[in-house]
């Protein structure tokens, strides 16, 4: 889960990191009194999408009532599909130079990595390897001073820079620790007046976590329906086509929109309903479908776990209650399946038995894909 | 013959009066399971499927002998069952359960690496050899039968719907392994590559991956030197950046995991990578035919 960046800050501050006096807004006012407060401001829009500064999502206030008026126009506009809420007023800065640092997990290695460059302000994909010093923590020890210290010196940092970078690791390891995060990341680094300061930060929580962090604000991504799915326990991604797909399981999820691409047809959605699940949950994830009017609804289901005569269940009462008016393409085996094969014959579909040729009749109805 | 699980294995299930526990206890024995013992705090005494139930893995392993444990308790309280079995003296630990925290498995894959002991997961359907009449996991018992095909997956129906396309099409199985969908696991491709190479019986290997990391990067560098067919599928060819996929770990960051860099380096290394799930049968007779 993404932390908004004055959330990230405020995580940041509480450790000791230095970060440029800031302050939320929620209206006009707010900003007005922001920028009398600390002077002139960048009002930064509070969305979880990168690249805002070019969206317009990043404007800067001299005086108050410029302010006022800058706010107005931000708030409540649309920016690449999130509506702005709230703005983070933050004081201009005068940025020496721009270094990078992040802790995160390494999934090869399996323990945290410690990333840092002299070269930020740019996203840390775009900076050269060797430009980019590396450390492993061991989960064991923790890092230590000693840890940020060999750190600075492999980056060449000296003096006061050095000694301050050092503590930061040391605290930044800490946030990552205590928070449960996948990613806390400080991009640019600043220093300002020959001092570090966290010009921009990114907070990432462990979404496994959070029954630990009872208080950390939750934070829903994703477009409505989206949020809709996510609320009853299943994995759910929009797509931009139009033939809707349900499968269980991820992999399976995953393979089923691979082959309705493959055949040159556009799925419409990511949806695993589940390795295991029964006739309610399955039954709430069609309504979704349903409700999304896609051209064909397209079911792959190989039971394990998941029973077939429980999926066909979920299938006719669906079509008896909220009725199912796109041609629906059925492929179901394993666990029962002779019953939940009989079920849908009764209602009058006919299941398929291999995913190839279900999967491109479901492109087929759906008029796309190769003729 | 097997990896990782054999006969031999003397398995106990934590969290064995719970749902899921019970149900699968009941099918590890139905597929010929050696399950010793259940493992569900102040219900000593009880019996499931006329398995003895400890309060304590001390104790169970004391009565029992027991070296493997499959754990089920739900992914809050998994870091201290897995230690719990782990400092116990179990070598093999199952972790069935899904949204484990991943500093907890950290924690847990850290220690299994000072002990020697081989974790599976978290968040996979588990570990099953046929020719053994074993598993320790939550896969259908009906799919699989004993062959010389070694599979490594990260995904479970996927694999089962590889697996049953395999049997159907005479491969059967040495084992099957699931390393789980979340992003810290305790196996990779590479430590069960491994074990496949060294067992003698197992003849080729099919491996199921996904979008996300570079597990399959990394294995396709292993492979130069693995000396036996492989076959590779990939789920997540369509799956939009950013955007997790159903398992934690299937996700491209910030272009990083994605399904062509995967490809290139496993067709680099001489993997058979096929597209579509139900091409592997066929280009696992190509391959082991050439």
């Amino acid at each position: 889960m993404k932390q908004y960046e004055y959330l990230a800050k405020q995580a940041l501050a509480e450790q000791g990191i230095p970060i440029p006096p800031g302050r939320l807004v929620n209206t006009p006012d707010d900003a007005a009194e922001a920028v009398k407060a600390i002077g002139p401001a960048a009002l930064k829009a509070q969305v979880l999408v990168g690249g805002r500064g070019k969206a317009g999502g990043i404007r800067f206030a001299q005086t108050p009532e410029e302010a006022r008026e800058t706010a107005q126009a931000m708030l409540g506009m649309d920016l690449k599909g999130y509506t702005v809420e709230r703005l983070y007023a933050e004081a201009k800065l005068d940025i020496e130079r721009e270094f990078y640092i992040s802790v995160t997990t390494d999934r090869n290695k399996k323990v945290p990595l410690v990333m840092a460059s002299l070269s930020g302000g740019v996203e840390i994909e775009d900076v050269a390897d060797s430009e980019i010093v590396r450390q492993w923590v061991n989960p064991r020890v923790g890092v230590l001073p000693y840890f940020g210290r060999q750190m600075a010196e492999r980056l060449g940092l000296k003096g006061t820079l050095a000694k301050e970078f050092a503590d930061l690791v040391v605290k930044l390891y800490h946030i990552y620790r205590e928070r449960d995060a996948e990613l806390v990341e400080i991009n640019p680094l600043a220093v300002v007046d020959g001092h570090l300061m966290a010009a921009d930060a990114r907070l990432n929580i462990d979404d496994s976590a959070l029954f630990r962090h009872k208080n950390v604000e939750r934070i829903e991504e994703g477009s409505a329906l989206e949020k809709k799915v996510h609320e009853i326990g299943l994995a759910y991604v929009e797509l931009d086509g139009d033939i809707a797909i349900m499968a269980n399981g991820a992999g399976m999820a995953m393979a089923t929109v691979d082959a309705i691409q493959y055949f040159g047809g556009k799925p419409a959605n990511f949806l695993d309903a589940g390795g295991g699940a029964s006739v309610e949950p399955t039954a709430q994830a069609l309504d979704v479908l349903v409700s999304m009017n896609p051209k064909v609804i397209f079911i792959n289901i190989f039971g394990g776990i998941t029973r077939c005569d429980d999926v066909a269940k979920a299938i006719l009462q669906v079509k008896q209650t909220t009725g199912i008016p796109v041609p629906l393409v059925v492929r179901l085996v394993g666990t029962n399946e002779k019953e939940g094969v009989a079920l849908l014959e009764q209602a009058g579909i006919s299941a398929y038995s291999d995913m190839a040729p279900a999967a491109e009749r479901a492109v087929q109805l759906a008029g796309e894909g190769r003729s | 013959m097997a990896v990782l699980l054999t006969k031999n294995s003397k398995i106990l299930v934590q969290g064995v009066t719970g749902n899921q526990g019970r149900f699968h206890t009941k099918q590890m024995l139905a597929y010929g399971s050696h399950v010793v013992g259940g493992i569900s705090p102040g219900k000593a005494r009880e019996q499931v499927d006329g398995v003895p139930v400890f309060d304590t893995v001390e104790q169970a392993v004391e009565k029992t002998g027991a070296d493997a444990s499959i754990v089920f308790v739900p992914a809050p309280f998994a870091k201290d069952a897995a230690f719990e079995a782990m400092e116990n003296g179990i070598r093999l630990v199952v972790m069935i359960p899904e949204h484990i925290p991943v500093a907890d498995s950290i924690d847990i894959v850290t220690r299994a690496q000072e002990l020697g002991v081989t974790v599976i997961g978290p968040n996979t359907f588990g570990i099953i050899s046929p020719g053994e009449k074993t598993k320790m996991g939550i896969m259908p018992n009906h799919i699989y039968k004993p062959g010389p095909i070694g599979v490594v997956a990260r995904s479970g129906t996927l694999s089962y719907e590889i697996a049953f396309s395999l049997t159907q099409g005479g491969f059967g199985q040495t084992t099957v392994v699931g390393m789980g969908g979340d992003p810290v696991v305790g196996q990779t491709f590479i430590s069960v590559l491994r074990h496949f190479k060294e067992d003698a019986d197992t003849q080729a290997v099919v491996m199921v991956g996904e979008i996300g990391g570079s597990a399959e990067e990394e294995a396709a560098e292993y492979l130069k030197t693995f000396g036996k067919p492989v076959v590779a599928y990939l789920a997540g060819r369509a799956a939009p950046p950013g955007k997790r996929m159903g398992h934690a770990g299937a996700i491209i960051e910030r272009g990083r995991g994605t399904l062509e860099s995967k490809e290139k380096a496993l067709t680099a290394a001489g993997a058979s990578v096929v597209t579509m799930p139900w091409q592997v049968v066929d280009a696992l007779r190509e391959a082991t035919q050439k």
